[in-house]
């Protein structure tokens, strides 16, 4: 297996792992909240599943990710891999801020604040191109990037 | 009649009136010593050293090539040839024409036989591909091979080898003129068409120097200038060009400005409220984005950023806004300056509110700058699907894996075709084990070129180089195939109005040389590709052959040959695409009834942001064009990547000058052209000239954070605080062969400029970086090698010898009726 798809491999693995405990967790902090507390329950079975589905996937190849290696740093990756690893951090950052902008935009329409309405306007469609950007470059790098390593 | 071509370029007039036929004027040019009565035969081709098509036949005597004549029946030229056709043939007998295949040995380039150096190569392939798979291979090629070649390496690259790294050279001429198109009208392929220089009552010229990249088209509007009910010329260009001079409003803005200053003529337009509402109503979407976008965009905003007096603006502003037929043409002024996609879709957009669009006089011409440009287009030698079919539709994916008989996943289609910078720099990374160039340059070409000459000549990279001479890139290579050339070989080239010309074989080629299209069939023979029948992918071993299997890949697409036919271009005096059985003459005009190829099942792209280039998801397309229209993108001016400063105060901008073409490969060795033109030279203005204590003639150096080149100074009027050096000089025919000597001056245009792209049409920009001008020594006597009848003209009129050719660039010109042909 090429080094780049097994570094992301691992990488999901643990991501799904991680998010599947994180919707459990915030199943259990917020029980009372029902829509959150249900399908949060229901989602998290998708992660677990995914991550199952990933190390049956990777066993097939003599890949082990059901061991007790830490999750693989940004750093650690193979070179090719860090622009790729740069380019998802800038997604997720542009994602957290769209959903501030989202917030504001929700909370100016209910408070009737113009003036933050037109701010979240005029710069959440800024926000969303973007993350756009960062996904058209990953979309066009990684196929040369992973099979590559 | 005879003229002396080289200081006459464009030739004698014959005027005509607008809506009149164009007369026929039949240019020819004999060898010395060659009398008319002594051609055995004349071969039907068309030019080869730009984008023109112009229609020729080639004379030959004993098994040589002995001139060229225009024809007068043809829809293009009406028998006028420009002083690269009139001349440039001889470049085929040059002596050192490669005649052998070469390998590398031991570091050295050395002759051997065909089956030795194909062995080579497929044994390379073989191992990459066992080794690291298909993303390992790329291939890049040109704008000037034949169709018939194009498709063929399409198909094996793309089917065979099934990599998605191949483009073409037409990355740095057309690749923005094919993205606004897509962007606008949601598909490739040109709306005008020539003849609407016939029909326009003002021809607005943006970035496109017309007078020196397409002389032939040039000299019809000379002639339509000479004649009754002239068109007024807008000119939107930096340099006192021909067309300059020649227009009503001469703009000059500062490089990397054009979308600000299209933003303004779009402002007023809408402001003065010159909008065909019906047209916009029934046939766009996004005026409203539009409007909005252009709100603020006012001649004076604009006048500041442009450096051109809001005046200026507003006249340019009223001559496109009261244009009856407005005729718009665009080039390299706009598709390798800074924000190129943009500022080129901004025109689109122009015609689209005017309604100017589909009739006689009202259209757009997003050109060409090679003969065959169009044809890598189309043919997906540029990296995109066949036929303009979009690479993220999954049923034109399967429509063209059923042309190929072969899987649909056979054909990558997983992400963007990958465009050639990034492919340069995935071979500099390692990951791209084997390039394969074919008729092209880079190492003359591409941008910032001691980055180029490094990454070609690493050991890790395999490269293969098909070319007629040791070029640069050859000198580097590990592999040189030697291929024939126009008149050795026979094809189809489209030119910039979708006009097909057969070009059949003259002569044979010199010793070992052959067809690139036997080239890429031995490849694939030596490969064995399958289809997915276990029959061969690719059956045919004819150029006639091959048409008829891109007739099939067309069939049914925009740019559909099904009713061409080689005994049928023979006959024609050049067809338009789309011809089809029920319409065998072809078609001059597109979208004369609505636009045809935008909707979200047809379309060839879903688009893209023209600033960030990411890409326009299909259902955000399907929501914002359900019935395919053509789509108004608006656009914001964003400042220049790189702007002067007190190290660097001056711009500089690349280009070409009449005389050349690309690297100087088949014109460096004619001795018109190249006495024309012979060494690289820089222009700056007087005032900045003056200021700097500089003078015609003096030698001086350009210098850029990249590297510098040095040559000798040619004042002249192009606008204050800009340099411009000409691209199309090498090494091949100094001392050093592919570089600058060690630590010695460069003398290539692109040792200076930067490494950076339009995001959307990828197209290196080659006209927006800032350079330093200092003095290495005075002129001593000497004027600066540039031509004094075009952009290049000095300053103060006849203040150096003026350009001719003498006797051995005499032609004959006969606007006799009916001409020669």
């Amino acid at each position: 297996m090429k080094d780049g798809i097994a570094h992301t491999l691992r990488a999901l693995h643990h991501g799904e792992r991680r998010l599947a405990r994180d919707l459990v967790a915030v199943s259990e902090r917020h029980a009372g909240e029902h829509e959150v507390h249900h399908v949060a329950t229901d989602l998290a079975a998708w992660s677990r599943e995914h991550a199952g589905r990933l190390a049956e996937f990777a066993a097939a190849d003599g890949l082990r990710l059901d061991d007790d290696r830490p999750e693989p740093l940004a750093g650690e990756a193979p070179e090719g891999l860090l622009l790729l690893y740069d380019l998802r951090a800038l997604h997720l950052a542009a994602t957290e801020n769209s959903l501030h902008w989202e917030m504001l935009a929700q909370a100016a329409q209910a408070t009737r604040d113009e003036r933050l309405l037109e701010l979240a306007s005029a710069c959440h469609p800024q926000t969303l191109r973007q993350m756009r950007w960062t996904d058209t470059l990953i979309k066009q790098l990684s196929p040369q990037v992973l099979a590559s390593l | 009649m005879k003229a002396d071509r080289i200081a006459e370029p464009w030739g004698d007039r014959t005027p005509y009136r607008r809506h009149g036929d164009w007369p026929s004027r039949v240019d020819a040019h004999l060898a010395e010593g060659v009398e008319p009565g002594a051609v055995q035969k004349w071969v039907a081709a068309a030019s080869l050293l730009h984008s023109g098509g112009d229609a020729m036949d080639i004379a030959v005597v004993d098994g040589r090539m002995a001139g060229v004549r225009g024809r007068a029946a043809d829809r293009v030229s009406r028998g006028r040839l420009g002083p690269k056709d009139l001349f440039g043939w001889q470049a085929n007998a040059s002596p050192d024409r490669l005649t052998r295949p070469l390998v590398r040995r031991d570091g050295h380039l050395v002759e051997t036989d065909w089956d030795t150096a194909m062995e080579l190569v497929t044994a390379r392939t073989r191992e990459l591909l066992a080794e690291r798979g298909p993303g390992s291979v790329g291939f890049y090629t040109s704008g000037q091979l034949f169709l018939e070649e194009y498709y063929t390496l399409a198909v094996l690259a793309r089917a065979g080898i099934g990599t998605n790294h191949l483009d073409g050279n037409t990355r740095l001429c057309t690749a923005t003129a094919a993205e606004a198109l897509k962007e606008s009208f949601g598909c490739d392929g040109q709306p005008g068409s020539f003849d609407d220089l016939d029909h326009a009552d003002v021809i607005a010229l943006f970035g496109h120097n017309m007078a020196e990249t397409q002389t032939v088209q040039w000299t019809r509007v000379l002639d339509r200038l000479a004649g009754g009910d002239p068109p007024r010329l807008l000119c939107v260009d930096p340099r006192p060009t021909q067309v300059a001079r020649h227009a009503t409003v001469h703009l000059a803005p500062r490089v990397g400005t054009n979308v600000a200053l299209m933003d303004a003529l779009l402002h007023e337009t809408i402001r003065h409220d010159r909008v065909d509402h019906d047209f916009v109503e029934a046939h766009t979407v996004g005026f409203e984005e539009l409007s909005e976008r252009v709100a603020s965009c006012t001649p004076e905003w604009a006048a500041d950023i442009c450096d051109v007096p809001a005046a200026r603006i507003s006249e340019a502003a009223e001559l496109v806004g009261t244009a009856d037929a407005l005729l718009s043409t665009v080039l390299q002024g706009f598709y390798q300056a800074h924000q190129a996609t943009a500022a080129a879709v901004q025109v689109n957009n122009l015609h689209l509110i005017r309604g100017m669009l589909g009739r006689p006089g009202a259209g757009v011409l997003q050109m060409n700058g090679q003969p065959s440009a169009e044809n890598t287009r189309e043919c997906g030698a540029d990296g995109d699907l066949p036929g303009f079919r979009n690479w993220q539709n999954d049923a034109h994916v399967a429509d063209l894996a059923r042309v190929w008989n072969v899987e649909p996943s056979t054909i990558p289609h997983f992400a963007p075709p990958t465009h050639a910078m990034q492919m340069f720099r995935y071979a500099e990374q390692g990951s791209i084990g084997m390039l394969w160039i074919s008729g092209t340059n880079p190492a003359v070409s591409l941008p910032e070129l001691a980055r180029i000459r490094a990454l070609l000549a690493q050991e890790r990279l395999f490269t293969v180089v098909q070319d007629l001479f040791l070029t640069e890139t050859a000198r580097l290579a590990d592999v040189v195939l030697p291929a024939a050339t126009w008149g050795e070989k026979t094809g189809t080239i489209t030119n910039a109005d979708r006009t097909v010309h057969l070009c059949d074989k003259a002569v044979e080629p010199p010793g070992e040389a052959r067809p690139d299209l036997d080239i890429f069939l031995d490849f694939a023979r030596r490969m064995d590709f399958r289809d997915k029948d276990g029959g061969p992918l690719i059956g045919w071993r004819e150029p006639e052959e091959a048409f008829e299997a891109w007739k099939r890949c067309s069939a049914g697409r925009p740019c559909d040959y099904t009713g061409m036919t080689y005994d049928r271009l023979r006959g024609a005096g050049g067809i338009q695409w789309p011809c089809t059985e029920a319409n065998p003459r072809g078609t001059e005009r597109l979208y004369t009834d609505g636009i045809t190829w935008a909707h979200p099942d047809d379309c060839e792209s879903y688009g893209k942001d023209l600033e960030t280039g990411a890409a326009v998801d299909p259902v955000e397309y399907r929501s914002l064009n359900p019935d395919g229209k053509a789509v108004l993108k608006a656009a914001a001016y964003v400042e220049p990547h790189e702007m002067p400063d007190e190290r660097y105060p001056f711009q500089l901008s690349t280009g070409r000058t009449l005389y050349h073409f690309h690297t100087r490969t088949k014109t460096g060795r004619v001795a018109q052209l190249d006495e024309a033109a012979p060494e690289v030279w820089v222009e700056a203005c007087a005032a900045d000239a003056a200021r700097l204590g500089l003078g015609e003639g003096d030698l001086v150096r350009v210098a850029t954070p990249r590297g510098a080149l040095e040559a000798r100074l040619r004042v002249t009027d192009i606008r204050p605080g800009l340099l411009f050096v000409p691209f199309h000089y090498g090494y091949w025919d100094t001392k050093e062969g592919d570089g600058p000597d060690r630590g010695g001056p460069g003398r290539a245009a692109n040792e200076t400029t930067i490494t950076d792209w339009d995001p959307a049409s990828k197209q290196p920009l080659f006209k927006t970086a800032a350079a330093a001008l200092t003095l290495v020594a005075h002129a001593d006597g000497r004027y600066a090698p540039a031509p004094t009848t075009t952009a290049s003209a000095p300053s103060a009129p006849g203040s150096v010898p003026a350009t001719a050719g003498g006797r051995q660039a005499y032609a004959t010109q006969d606007s006799g009726p009916g001409g020669t042909s």
